[in-house]
Formats: structure tokens, sequence, C-alpha cells
């Protein structure tokens, strides 16, 4: 791994370099009743725009890789014939600028189940591989239990990652395109002071996290309590709204519906992203529903996560972000489960 | 005469279909007449031998018949009978077909004669308790909204000529609200029966920063008590969250207890 040190004025001019790409940084959409900014990521235009001192975003930067409604392929009918347009939907390099490392981590996530696995999507594979990513350090927000879910740092999956020591950033580089694009930026190699400060850093981020997860054989924990009448509590109050699915950096399930063109020239094959706790996920052809309440489908969620993907990659499906919880009306979230599940009562 | 529907060369028949009003606005009528990029696909669709909004020839050979509006008048049970009796399939069109919807507000009072006199003086007014199509006769499809969406109702009729199964979305409004990435209203201090509505609408109202009022009825599931429990803790009371169920009609399983409640409030101020 390669360090420097970057004067924070340099950034604006690190940001001209990318801007003939297309950049997606966190910005400032206004605040909600009780006066908390709202951020999101978009795209930006203008260095001002972006807000790295952003705490998190509502809506993670899925839709720039993993988008909500996707057209998968279309068909033009021609009499008889018919033929078949396929389209990545990706025209250009995107950047990410200013992810945190819980929203890395969870693309990293994402690439084990979608581009290594035996039948890697293109769709997503497509958007990955054209894409820089500019990591920025954080400090925990008081819902952020990423580092019970080891997402708390980033070792890779970006192209540079920045922390913030005051009045410069340090920098760790780990891509050719990344060295590249320092070229033309004043940067200096750290010194042991910049290291000192950067430890202290650390150390305060560190001392600042309050949520948390315990995570001690929580695989066998999860499969001993899978009766658990603290499922049905959770259950009780779920609105099956598919929320936290939808804010989560890592849920990926996905439904496919096929439309016929009003004119009957053409059709569409269209895929929506989807939530296990929507009644109908595991309903199949004939009608029969696999889990028709809502406690056995917030269940499952938590298994996926806690569970069935620890036992195939051996970590977590959860990156701790917290925007779940905070994004659930019904106030559901995942350390209030968790600990209820190993206590066996809420 | 247009020329015979076909798709991937197997030849469709073009339904012969029929708008009728009963008490409504007409707007869901207007909503598919509103639609003129794709008004002449939807006509080459479909052959409408009647529709009062539309055209003046009319004719009674229909085979598909598109009701809007409640039952709330005696003359409109015979009408709506006699359209059953020549359709093949029935298709309540809208929320007031399918709930009541605004209409069916009045049978909250339990004295209308005083509202009658208000409103029309000494004129007669023939109107009874307000109903949704299926009290009076069987109903083979409904489309919801208020107004419906007319996306929502070319997707259903081109699923018709195609034989396609007619699928109607499971899921609540907050699934397309979030596709959509708006900021959750009750996070800025609006009311909203999302989570409990059923969706398909895109999140219409949501999108426009307004919440939403239930026009499409509840969700396959639909907890009510939890977002009541939620509407309380955001500071809105019994009344507001009534208003909006009972503003269309479709949540009339989920309000009597919540009504009761508003009722012995009020009672006691």
């Amino acid at each position: 791994m390669l360090f420097r040190i970057l004067d924070k004025t340099e950034l604006a001019r690190l940001f001209e370099e990318l801007a003939g790409n297309r950049i997606i940084g966190p910005v400032s959409r206004g605040s909600d009743r009780q006066g908390a900014p709202i951020y999101s990521f978009e795209v930006v235009y203008d260095f001002a725009e972006l807000r790295l001192d952003y705490t998190t975003t509502r809506m993670p930067a899925k839709r720039f890789f993993l988008p909500y409604r996707e057209t998968l392929c279309s068909f033009a009918v021609h009499g008889r014939a018919w033929g078949k347009i396929v389209d990545f939907n990706i025209y250009q390099p995107q950047i990410l600028f200013g992810l945190h490392p819980c929203d890395i981590n969870a693309l990293n996530k994402l690439d084990k189940v979608l581009m290594q696995s035996v039948y890697p999507t293109p769709y997503y594979s497509s958007k990955r591989r054209n894409m820089f990513i500019i990591g920025l350090d954080c400090m925990p927000q008081p819902f952020c239990f990423c580092r019970s879910m080891g997402t708390d740092t980033a070792l890779h999956g970006f192209d540079m990652f920045l922390t913030d020591l005051g009045d410069r950033y340090f920098v760790e580089i780990q891509s050719a395109a990344a060295f590249n694009y320092l070229k033309n930026i004043t940067a200096r190699e750290p010194t042991e002071a910049d290291h000192v400060r950067y430890r202290e850093v650390a150390a305060e981020k560190n001392s600042k996290f309050t949520a948390q997860v315990d995570t001690t054989d929580l695989t066998k924990i999860l499969d001993m309590e899978f009766q658990s009448e603290v499922w049905q509590h959770w259950g009780g109050r779920c609105l099956s709204c598919g929320t936290c699915a939808n804010v989560c950096p890592t849920c990926y399930c996905y439904g496919v519906e096929e439309t016929v063109d009003l004119d009957l020239r053409g059709a569409v094959k269209t895929k929506h992203l989807y939530s296990c706790n929507v009644v109908d996920f595991a309903e199949v052809a004939g009608g029969h529903n696999f889990r028709p309440d809502s406690h056995s489908r917030l269940k499952y969620r938590y298994y996926h996560k806690h569970r069935g993907f620890v036992e195939a990659f051996e970590e977590s499906l959860c990156v701790g972000c917290g925007r779940c919880g905070e994004a659930c009306l019904a106030r559901i979230n995942v350390p209030e489960v968790i600990a209820s599940v190993r206590k066996g009562e809420v | 005469m247009a020329t015979p529907l076909s798709y991937l060369g197997v030849e469709l028949s073009r339904p012969k279909v029929a708008f009728f009003e009963l008490s409504s606005c007409e707007g869901c009528q207007l909503q598919l007449l509103n639609n003129e990029a794709s008004l002449l696909d939807f006509l080459s669709l479909v052959e409408v031998v009647q529709f009062r909004e539309a055209m003046t020839e009319k004719r009674d050979d229909y085979q598909i018949a598109f009701v809007e509006g409640s039952v709330t008048r005696s003359d409109q049970v015979a009408r709506l009978v006699e359209i059953r009796q020549r359709a093949k399939v029935l298709v309540a069109f809208g929320s007031c077909a399918c709930f009541g919807g605004v209409n069916q507000l009045k049978n909250r009072f339990a004295d209308s004669d005083w509202v009658k006199r208000e409103v029309y003086g000494s004129f007669p007014i023939d109107t009874d308790t307000v109903r949704p199509l299926r009290a009076v006769v069987p109903v083979d499809l409904e489309i919801y909204g208020c107004p419906v969406k007319k996306e929502d109702v070319e997707r259903i009729v081109t699923d018709l000529v195609l034989g396609k199964t007619v699928c109607h979305p499971k899921y609540p409004v907050c699934m397309d609200c979030k596709a959509n990435e708006n900021i959750c209203l009750f996070d800025l201090g609006e009311p909203c029966l999302g989570p409990i509505t059923r969706g398909g609408c895109d999140a219409w109202c949501p999108n426009n920063r307004l919440g939403c009022w239930g026009c499409r009825g509840p969700a396959e599931v639909a907890n009510v008590a939890e977002l009541q429990r939620i509407m309380t803790e955001h500071g809105f009371s019994a009344e507001t969250m009534l208003d909006r169920l009972e503003c269309f009609g479709g949540f009339g399983a989920y309000t009597e207890e919540l009504a009761t409640m508003v009722r012995n409030e009020r009672g006691g101020t």
C-alpha cells in the first residue's frame, strides 16, 4: 500500500481531474422535521456540492450499480419473428467520491454474490468494472454498528481512501489508476507526525461507537432460536413494507416481470429489487406461500444476513450501517433484534 | 375495420369494450382520454362501443364493461344489473367502484336528511347508502386508484387482450416510494398511509410530497395497528388516521375500533 498526504485544497483539483467521468457523491437534501440533515448520493457536477462531512445517507448508493428497476432486455416483434435487445445500462465510468467503509464493504460482499459466483450477472459486473472508488473515513453515528460486523474499515475494494487529519487528508492508494490521477496533484510522503495524527483520529473513531451487535457464535444461536417467541414479537410490529431491504446496501433479491407493449410490437423484461419481507416473496406458481406470516419473513431476512451468508462466505451480509433500523417506522433494528434473540426475550 | 390483432403470429380477438359511470366524478375515464401519447394504441387494441365521455355512438354489444362510480340510487342498481348481464367481464373501474370511494363518506352520517336540506333545499334527492359494485353484482376485476393510473389500466387491458393473468402488486406503496428514493414523509412531518396501502401507483402522491391517503385500499398485508402506533408516535391524532382510512372506503374492515375511539374522544370534549 502506498500512502500520501494531500492538502485539503488539493481535493478540488482531484475532482477536476476526474470530472470527465460521471461523479457520484454525497450531497445535502435539506433536513428532516427534527432538524437532522438528509444526505443522498447524487451525480455531482460541482465540487462545492459535495458534502464530505456527511454522516450517512438515508439511501445507499445502490441505484448506481444495482438499480431498483432495470430493463434486462427488450424485444422487437415483427409478425412471427422477434429480436432481442440487451443493454447493460452503463454508458460511462462512474466515480464514487466519498464512500464510507460500510458502503465499500457492501460492494465487496455484493461482488461475492453477483460477480464471483457460478453465474455472474453482467448487468452488475459491467457497472462494477467501470467504477473508480474514493473511500472516506467517518465518525460513527449512534446507530452505526459496523465495528461489530468488522466493516468499520475497508481493506480493499477502493482505488484510494481518504482519512481526514484536520487540514489534510491521509491517502491510501490501492490502484494504478489512483496513483496516476495523483501524479497531477500536489501530494507528499507522510511524515512521522502524520502517522501519529492518523492514529489519533483512528482512536477517536474507535472511542465513539455506541451501538453494537454481539456476533459471537451467532450462527449457532440463530439455529437454536429458530422457534423463539421473539420472532413473533418483531413480526407483529413489522409492516411488511420492504423498506429495510430498499435502504440496505447489500440486499440484492429481485423479481423479474415481462410486459408486452400496448401496441403489441414489443415487450420488455424488467428486474425489480424486491424484499423478503413483502408478503408474496416466497409465493410460488400454484399460489402456495412458504412464508405467509410476517414473523417468518422477518426471521428469514435475519437468517440470510447473519447465518446463511456466513455459512457460504464466512462473513455476514450485514455491514452495520444501521440504515434499516433508522428507516423502519416500526423501529425494528438489528442490534435490538439480535440482542433479543440471544436473550430469548424482548 | 382495423387490421386484425396478432402477437407473435397468434391472432387475438379485439374485445368490444364500453365505459359506464355511476356516482363518480368521471375522473378515471378522463385519465384514459388524457393519455394522448398512447390513446391511439389503446384504441387499436380494443373496440370501444360505448364511452359517453368520448363518443356519441352507443352500442350495447360489449364484452368488457368498465364501470366507474359507486351505487347510490335504486335506478343505478337496475342499470348495473343490466350491464352485468350483457358483459362477459365486468371491471370495477377506480376506487368508487371498488370501495365506494369518496362518496361513501356520507355513510357516516346517521341522519342525512339535514345534509340534503342544507345542500338541495326542498328539491327531492333519491340517495341511499353508498355501495361498491361488488355489493350489488359479481365483479370480475378491480382496478384501484383515485383516479386509476393510466399505465396500470393499459397494462391490465393488454394482459386481458393477450389472455394473461391480471396481477395486482401485493406490496405497499413504500416499495415504489423507496425505489424512487423519496425522503420518508414521516421524516418531513407528514402523515402517510403508504406502509399499509396497495402499491402499483408508483407512489404518485409521495413523489409529490403528499402523504398517501390510501385510495388503492389495503395492501395484502396491512398492519394498521402498528401504523396507528407510529402515527401517535409522530404526533398525529387518531382522527387524522381515521380521516385517511375512511376517505376512499378501502379500509372499511379496519376502521371500526378507531372510529369508536375517536367518537368517544369527541364525546368527551
